[in-house]
């Protein structure tokens, strides 16, 4: 399991247990965290999984494909940290990691 | 307001994401979830693409976790059917006689596959495409070799075709229109899928009439077309649309037109009913018309209407209709419907499979259908929200990125 932080956007925290294999996204939404609405289910479709990586862990998550890079072109308040939640898979090495999520998704 | 019992028929994506907006917004009172499956609400775009080509298991397309409902304070019954609604005493009854009292009632009740009334029907190996255990029929019946007839060139049988040739099987679609997606996209975006699944091993029938399934033993061998021809087969997928389940709300009183009419609230005529989801009748500001959508994100908006109505949260921002289908490489997203349009705009090239489609009504964009095109789905949805006057020739311009045309 991988311990990670989800930050609304008003501070609220979440701290949460995801199973490896999952990704980001869908440890939000199995655990009903508000601010991640996921409307296509990760198939990278719509934007509405849009979270801020925190500093220390944006060599861990990778980087952006060039499908995830032109959806996030288009989000609102996209800032350098800024990935698709759907897009990250969690792994053991994710154990810590911290997100925050946009005042709204797209 | 805590004190509401709200009750939702039909534990779909709609009515599963309803239940659980409402503890999003605070809502603490008890809610009842009833759903006719064996199993609590899951997704069902992947069935005809990640979950039949073994990519996704059953883990990965449950909407929540089982223990959610329990840990939210939600009584999901399961294989449980309502059979009607006595609005005055504001109670529900299931086929097994219980009832169920409500203060709050949601109808997410969905629809069902629309049935070919045609001899043959009933033979076995005649499958359709809406649930888990449709899909287990529809897997079981497309390794290596074997035969698939699919009956309707829309989305699902597209993307039932796509992956059963990526499991090896034979696939012949017939399509009663001249043309595959008729119903629900434009004439390039046709031509370009038939030319794409032509291209990987797909049969098409098109302007071809099915006269009836053929069967040995009571299981199918084949379907014979209208001009007298036979497909032979190993499986039919019969793919020619949905009828809303609005049987429910039209026995209690309530107005139904194709669906459950429903106001922006997703709230019916009677002020403790509402109606979400593939059933519901629904008003889209953006085009000051009534539709009746199938679509997931149509699904969550309504929830989220009909969950912000109860909780007395604000309603959600007027959307942007939008869909997508994933068929081989190919992502398609549409925004829009391009309703009453006079101007089609093809921007990029169909043969690089890397195209957008944009409708217009003078200078509006009402529609945009993107193939692998993310920033001209993406631009064009905000476009079409904003109702900005948008330049053709910019929008049919390579040269010029769609961050320009949207700016």
């Amino acid at each position: 399991m991988a311990k990670i932080t989800y930050i609304e956007h008003d501070g609220t925290e979440h701290t949460v247990d995801v199973k490896p294999g999952l990704s980001v996204m869908e440890g939000a939404v199995k655990n009903n965290i508000p601010g991640i609405d996921a409307d296509c289910g990760g198939a990278c479709a719509c934007a509405t999984c849009h979270v801020y990586v925190d500093q220390a862990w944006r060599d861990k998550t990778g980087s952006a494909s060039a499908m995830e890079e032109s959806m996030l072109d288009f989000a609102e308040n996209v800032e350098p940290n800024s990935r698709l939640s759907c897009q990250i898979k969690v792994g053991e090495d994710l154990d810590g990691l911290v997100v925050r999520m946009p005042e709204s998704q797209h | 307001m805590s004190e509401q019992r709200v009750v939702i028929v039909g534990a779909g994506h709609a009515g599963g994401s309803a239940a659980a907006f409402l503890r999003q917004y605070g809502f603490a009172g008890p809610i009842v979830l009833i759903g006719e499956e064996p199993i609590p609400p899951y997704q069902r775009p992947p069935l005809s693409k990640a979950w039949l080509k073994g990519e996704a298991d059953a883990d990965s397309l449950a909407l929540k976790p089982l223990e959610f409902y329990a840990e939210h304070g939600m009584d999901l019954r399961l294989n449980a059917v309502a059979v009607s609604i006595n609005r005055g005493e504001q109670v529900v009854t299931l086929a097994d006689g219980q009832t169920v009292p409500y203060d709050v009632l949601i109808l997410a009740t969905g629809a069902r596959a629309r049935k070919l009334p045609i001899p043959g029907a009933d033979l076995a190996g005649v499958l359709e495409l809406r649930t888990a255990a449709d899909a287990e029929a529809l897997k079981a019946a497309i390794g290596p070799g074997k035969r698939l007839a699919v009956i309707g060139g829309g989305y699902v049988g597209l993307e039932a075709a796509a992956s059963g040739r990526a499991l090896g099987a034979e696939v012949v679609v017939v399509e009663r229109e001249p043309r595959v997606l008729a119903r629900v996209a434009c004439e390039t975006l046709s031509t370009f899928f038939q030319d794409y699944h032509r291209d990987r091993g797909v049969v098409f029938e098109l302007d071809a009439g099915v006269e009836a399934f053929e069967g040995e033993g009571g299981r199918i061998v084949g379907v014979r077309l209208s001009d007298g021809r036979l497909i032979a087969c190993d499986a039919a997928l019969v793919g020619v649309g949905a009828t809303p389940n609005d049987e429910l709300a039209k026995d209690a009183g309530l107005e139904c037109a194709g669906g459950v009419v429903v106001d922006e609230d997703a709230r019916t005529a009677d002020p403790h009913i509402f109606a979400i989801g593939d059933v519901a009748h629904r008003p889209l500001p953006l085009y000051d018309r009534m539709f009746r959508l199938e679509s997931v994100p149509n699904a969550l908006e309504q929830a989220k209407q009909a969950a912000a109505a109860i909780a007395g949260r604000p309603a959600p921002a007027p959307e942007t209709p939008w869909f997508w289908s994933d068929q081989y490489d190919l992502k398609l997203q549409i925004a829009g419907i391009p309703f009453e349009a006079d101007q089609v705009i093809v921007r990029g090239d169909p043969a690089e499979a890397r195209f957008a489609v944009f409708h217009l009504k003078g200078d509006r964009l009402l529609a945009v259908e993107a193939v692998n095109a993310p920033p001209e789905f993406m631009a064009g949805k905000m476009l079409i929200a904003q109702r900005k006057a948008v330049a053709p020739e910019k929008l049919r311009d390579m040269s010029v990125s769609m961050k320009n045309v949207a700016a």
